[in-house]
């Protein structure tokens, strides 16, 4: 009888949410989970893996090998091994763009650009320090402060005809700061555009941006609008994987495939 | 990644006798302040305590004080109280947590040695900015709350090469003090007494550069967590024979853990060098997490902050000039390079860890590109951890955390 696992899992805790994706042997992306996090990990992880397990069909009985990540990595119950999320995104990212790159990720509470080699190793990688600007919960606190749901920011930000500017490093001044432009008499739109425009500086003051540029998170996920105001900021295309939200959850499955002597991409 | 194994920090023996100098030292202060007939000079850690201990005074260092309160984890009970009165959050933790707890009447000094409490009163102040200004800052505001005389050397910054001119500056700094202290000792100067003091000094000095030179051995027999600890005497007890002893034993002890191959991370397998301040309220939590990682993190700019090879009792005033000038942090950044490259290359590390400590900008030395040049210069990867001396307000556990794994799992792929 072969024992060897039949499916990979890679299940990322994040500060906001937990990611689970399943890939077999062939690297083959069977499902991908997504639910809010919480305060309880291990939960979390265990409802991502078992909506995953239930949409994929796979059996009780089937044998699986589980990588987690992300912040909660260490509370999730069934995994066989833990890694950092820095090195899960890389190599989720190098999957889909097997070039060397700048990657920037954008969650819920932190910030990375990881550079990649041209053979996926990582030659260094900045993470936001402790403040939130620039990250989802920046967003996610502004669009409460506006009274807007995080899914409308998106459409809002195309709208946008006006510039207005968002200066502060810090989320609560910065809301202060937004106080003023409504006062002002600026448009709802302009001053969600300004709010991306806001995140693009944070994060293009942490590093660098060599070469080509990838871009990934749940912020990037449900913001096109955001990624292309970083394309006219640097000058040329990024390169955005499909499911950008669960990069880390493939790099921790395709960690777990390799784990057991599967292929290196 | 072993990371959820539990890690074990295996305990120097010498640390039992450590522990039984330093509280005789804190004891002999505490009867020396309550005793009419004898002197308490306070002093910065790196000031010209050999002076002051040869016109006979009994010197306290309030920045081991300040360590003391970092370590302890007092220190965030005692910083707002000093932000209350004016001095921001963003200058030294450690004088804001000192100032703080003199304030609040509590120190660790009365939860570690029975009897003691509180710091001793001085009966002078002396400082020398080669560290920073808030050293001098820090030694004002007991000046004006006690109603103490301070007096101190204020050192040049940023010097790259040691001209006759900046130590002939200094000299004559160290020399317009003893007027000064003569009158407050009540003791003439005496050279004799003063190169005495700086030949026991030279000795600790020298022991202690033994001791931090083992860590060269693969694997090494200490860490730097270990080290900031051991270096208690050095700071506070250089000048005195005591001092010499300890670190004679300790070196002892060091040299056969070399021999038998004993490492303080089980199985060692990365070198890092730490730069900058330590997190005083989490070395415990850091040097488990680096054996979990079999990482050993050993030489520091820091823990070499107290070799002073330049000491030579035959010139005592040049030499204390130099020795106390020509330090790490006083130096530009051609000088600050070319030592950690050097230290680099000798101990044959694969990475540097940079503490960007929140309130200590002198000891920061990530904040002017010197990372990625060294990154660059001797192909190897750093990693900044931000954080602070004493300040955990300013420390995410989690996020350093993530940061010190990710950059070890790059080490493991290079």
């Amino acid at each position: 009888m072969n024992n060897q696992p039949e499916n990979f899992v890679g299940i990322d805790v994040g500060a906001s949410t937990t990611k689970a994706i399943i890939i077999n042997a062939d690297k083959e992306i069977l499902v991908y989970s997504v639910n809010n996090t919480g305060a309880d990990y291990g939960a979390a992880a265990e409802k991502a893996f078992a909506n995953a397990c239930r949409q994929a069909g796979t059996k009780g009985s089937d044998r699986y090998l589980v990588m987690a990540t992300g912040y909660g990595k260490r509370n999730v119950p069934r995994a066989d091994d833990t890694k950092t999320e820095i090195s899960c995104h890389a190599r989720g990212a190098f999957h889909y763009f097997p070039k060397d790159h700048t990657l920037i990720d954008i969650g819920g509470q932190d910030n990375k650009i990881v550079k990649t080699d041209r053979s996926g190793k990582r030659v260094n990688f900045k993470m936001n320090r402790k403040c939130a600007a620039g990250t989802g919960a920046f967003l996610e606190e502004i669009a409460y402060r506006l009274d807007i749901k995080m899914d409308k920011l998106n459409q809002l930000a195309e709208k946008a005809q006006h510039d207005v500017h968002i200066g502060s490093y810090c989320t609560v001044f910065a809301a202060t700061e937004i106080l003023a432009r409504i006062r002002e008499g600026a448009k709802v739109e302009d001053i969600v555009k300004g709010i991306f425009g806001s995140v693009v500086k944070r994060v293009l003051e942490m590093d660098t941006m060599d070469g080509n540029v990838v871009m990934t998170g749940g912020v990037v996920a449900y913001n096109p609008f955001l990624v292309s105001m970083f394309e006219e900021k640097i000058g040329r295309k990024i390169f955005v994987p499909p499911h950008p939200q669960f990069t880390g959850a493939l790099g921790a499955a395709l960690y777990s495939l390799e784990s057991k002597g599967g292929i290196n991409a | 990644m072993s990371e959820e194994k539990k890690p074990a920090i295996k305990k120097i023996q010498a640390t039992g006798q450590m522990r039984k100098i330093m509280a005789d030292y804190f004891y002999e202060l505490d009867a020396a302040a309550r005793d009419d007939s004898k002197k308490v000079a306070w002093c910065t850690s790196v000031g010209p305590a050999e002076l002051l201990l040869s016109f006979g005074f009994h010197v306290y260092y309030p920045e081991n004080h300040g360590a003391m309160l970092g370590a302890t984890r007092m220190a965030n009970d005692f910083i707002p109280v000093a932000n209350a009165i004016g001095y921001s959050p963003d200058i030294c933790s450690y004088l804001t947590s000192d100032i703080g707890s003199f304030i609040k009447k509590e120190t660790p000094l009365s939860k570690a040695y029975e009897g003691i409490e509180g710091v001793p009163k001085p009966d002078v102040l002396v400082f020398n900015t080669n560290q920073c200004r808030d050293v001098q800052d820090w030694l004002s505001w007991y000046a004006r709350e006690l109603n103490v005389p301070i007096m101190g050397v204020s050192t040049f910054r940023n010097i790259g090469e040691m001209t006759d001119e900046v130590l002939a500056g200094i000299v004559q700094q160290i020399k317009d003090l003893i007027p000064k202290l003569e009158k407050i000792s009540g003791n003439k100067f005496d050279i004799d007494k003063f190169r005495e003091v700086l030949a026991l000094s030279k000795k600790c000095t020298e022991m202690w550069r033994d001791v931090v030179e083992t860590m060269v051995a693969r694997p090494s027999p200490m860490s730097f967590f270990d080290a900031t600890i051991h270096m208690g005497p050095a700071v506070v007890l250089r000048g005195s024979e005591t001092a010499v002893q300890y670190y004679e034993t300790l070196h002892a002890e060091l040299k056969q853990r070399i021999k038998d191959g004993i490492g303080a991370v089980e199985d060692e397998k990365y070198r890092l060098y730490w730069e900058g301040m330590p997190i005083w309220g989490k070395l415990r939590e850091m040097s488990e997490l680096f054996i979990g990682l079999k990482t050993a993190v050993i030489p520091s700019t820091y823990c070499n902050s107290w070799i002073f090879n330049a000491f030579d009792p035959a010139d005592p005033f040049l030499s204390m000039a130099r020795a106390y000038t020509e330090i790490f942090i006083v130096r530009d950044e051609n000088f600050k390079e070319k030592y950690i490259e050097d230290i680099v290359k000798r101990y044959k590390l694969d990475g540097i860890l940079f503490h960007d400590a929140k309130t200590c900008p002198n000891n920061s030395n990530n904040r002017y590109g010197m990372p990625e040049r060294l990154e660059k210069r001797l192909n190897i990867p750093t990693l900044t951890i931000n954080g602070d001396l004493n300040d955990l307000r300013c420390y995410s556990e989690e996020q350093t955390r993530t940061n010190i794994e990710a950059f070890i799992e790059q080490l493991q792929a290079k």
